[in-house]
């Protein structure tokens, strides 16, 4: 599946037409603990991992939140 | 632009910045500098001696409260800025309520879970306001690291990877210039692209 993965083109491997945050996070390996998630410029809030999809084509962000001010 | 323009067109301004630690408070001052119209700032904490590595604070300011103390040194440098200070640990609820009337948000907390707590309240509470956040500032040197990423209106700047800690603490340099990045991000977003 082709996406735009944080402002870069990427390819995720699977066979699913669609896929929900939290696979992407597991596809990924993704650990961070905190994060900002959108599709398509929404946001999708931490509750909604599992429910929210994605497809083809999409833009998705998975921005990681580290501590420092 | 002359910089009477751009004061005039700052005038009617305001940003809210939560948190008046590293980022905070640089940012604060750059914006007081250049004549924002008002700030709304909040933070709970007191200044401590470790602080005055990098936060716009003094010596003899140690052991007051930040976001009062700040206000103080914003109206030193400029008393035409109008400032709001709260004493608070922010909540989404004292965001939304504190934040609704700005034209930008400074995201300037320290802990990650906090940065994720204001960027989720402000995307889902106001979807068509500006925020920009600090992200990956800690350790020295790297300045080609330092970026800022655009998402909607969401804005990212730091390096996105150095995170503060025993062995990668912040520093004035780096601290000042992700907060100075993000001021400079907040002007764009207030006056328009320059560059």
């Amino acid at each position: 599946m082709k996406i735009t993965l944080n402002n870069n083109i990427e390819v995720i491997e699977t066979s699913e037409d669609r896929l929900t945050i939290n696979q992407l996070l597991q596809i990924k390996k993704y650990s961070f603990k905190n994060l900002v998630v959108k599709i398509n410029g929404e946001l999708v809030k931490r509750d909604s991992y599992d429910q929210a999809k994605f497809k083809e084509g999409d833009k998705v962000d998975v921005i990681h939140m580290i501590s420092g001010g | 632009m002359k910089f009477s323009e751009i004061k005039s067109s700052l005038k009617n301004k305001t940003v809210g910045i939560a948190g008046c630690g590293g980022l905070g408070s640089n940012c604060a001052v750059s914006l007081a500098r250049v004549g924002i119209g008002k700030l709304v700032i909040a933070d709970f904490d007191v200044i401590e001696e470790s602080n005055l590595n990098r936060q716009y604070f003094f010596f003899d300011q140690i052991g007051k409260y930040k976001a009062p103390t700040l206000k103080e040194n914003l109206l030193r440098i400029n008393p035409a800025v109008s400032v709001e200070d709260y004493v608070i640990k922010l909540t989404p609820k004292d965001i939304v309520e504190l934040y609704k009337d700005c034209d930008v948000i400074v995201e300037a907390f320290d802990k990650a879970e906090m940065k994720e707590m204001i960027v989720e309240t402000v995307l889902s509470e106001f979807p068509q306001k500006q925020i920009v956040c600090g992200v990956g500032l800690a350790g020295w040197g790297g300045n080609n690291l330092l970026r800022t990423e655009q998402y909607r209106n969401l804005f990212i700047v730091g390096d996105r990877s150095n995170e503060t800690s025993e062995d990668n603490p912040p520093l004035a340099p780096r601290v000042g210039a992700v907060s100075n990045m993000m001021a400079n991000v907040v002007l764009e977003i207030l006056l328009g692209k320059d560059k």
